[in-house]
């Protein structure tokens, strides 16, 4: 049936659109459950952790002889943390896709800075207005003001539906919470195995 | 219940319902530990929208702070690539 629609409303906007939200609430609906299971999982937190040292320490070997200062090494540990979280949600949601690409167009505009200004302005889309039901809850100023807010602090979620803005919000939050899970661990781990070096190699000093 | 959506979403402009609304907002309570333990009609959709932004802001500093953390003790460790593979094994 949403095929038949496909091919035969194919300039009915609203029948396509709503083919197409059906489809992707049905798969809403199975992913969301599934996505926090993947980030609860102590396998996919080991995972994160041996690629977020792989990846650190290939930009310590970069970086080796210009040795980035105590205050910058801070940034770039969490410019790494938060791409190879990204990339662990293998693109299946808005905040992972919008790190990756923050990245990749702070190198385009380093290289193309003009160009990459006009063609950014024309291919965004317009903002969807607010629907019936979110404008009846958003009359509260305070919600409306809060959905903003949430808007900024997830990445790449201006201006797109609320019910997007909070799927985004629910994985970004469990993805968010695996990360320090991770990093506490990582590091607790070299901590103590680094204690353990300095213990050993002095003498007797406890 | 689906098919209730989806034939209200035909006409006009509400495509988006208040259950679905709701039912992402109790899926967001559900993930803040302040609200876990109580029940979702008990809290308004203001409510957990702000204890997420702290939340979110909260989780976001405890990374940077765990970063910095990271840097200075990754920064002596560069010297030594031994102590790196017995990182990664105990991460295994």
């Amino acid at each position: 049936m949403d095929s038949n629609n496909f091919f035969h409303d194919l300039h009915a906007d609203t029948s396509l659109e709503s083919s197409r939200k059906k489809r992707r609430k049905i798969e809403a609906e199975s992913h969301s459950s599934e996505t926090e299971i993947k980030w609860k999982s102590e396998s996919a937190q080991r995972i994160y952790a041996v690629k977020l040292v792989e990846a650190l320490q290939r930009t310590s070997s970069q970086n080796a002889p210009p040795a980035p200062s105590e205050a910058a090494g801070g940034r770039v540990v969490r410019d790494v943390a938060d791409r190879v979280l990204a990339m662990a949600a293998k693109g299946r949601t808005r905040w992972s896709r919008a790190i990756l690409a923050s990245r990749l167009r702070l190198t385009m505009l380093r290289r193309h800075r003009k160009v990459k200004k006009a063609s950014g302005s024309a291919s965004r889309p317009r903002k969807p207005l607010p629907t019936a039901a979110e404008d009846r809850k958003n009359r509260l100023p305070a919600v409306g003001n809060r959905v903003k807010i949430l808007s900024r602090l997830v990445p790449g979620c201006k201006g797109i539906p609320v019910t997007n803005l909070l799927e985004e919000a629910g994985d970004y939050i469990a993805a968010l919470q695996m990360q320090v899970r991770a990093m506490t661990a990582l590091t607790e781990i070299i901590s103590v195995s680094q204690g353990d070096r300095l213990g050993s190699s002095s003498s007797s000093q406890a | 219940m689906s098919s209730r959506r989806s034939r209200s979403m035909q006409s006009g402009s509400s495509r988006i319902t208040e259950d679905q609304i709701t039912d992402l907002v109790s899926k967001l309570q559900r993930l803040i530990p302040e609200f876990r333990n109580r029940r979702s009609d008990k809290v308004s959709a203001s409510k957990v929208l702000q204890e997420t932004c702290n939340y979110i802001r909260s989780l976001q500093r405890e990374v940077g702070d765990l970063s910095e953390r990271l840097s200075e003790l990754l920064g002596s460790l560069e010297t030594d690539s031994d102590q790196a593979s017995i990182i990664r094994s105990l991460l295994m």
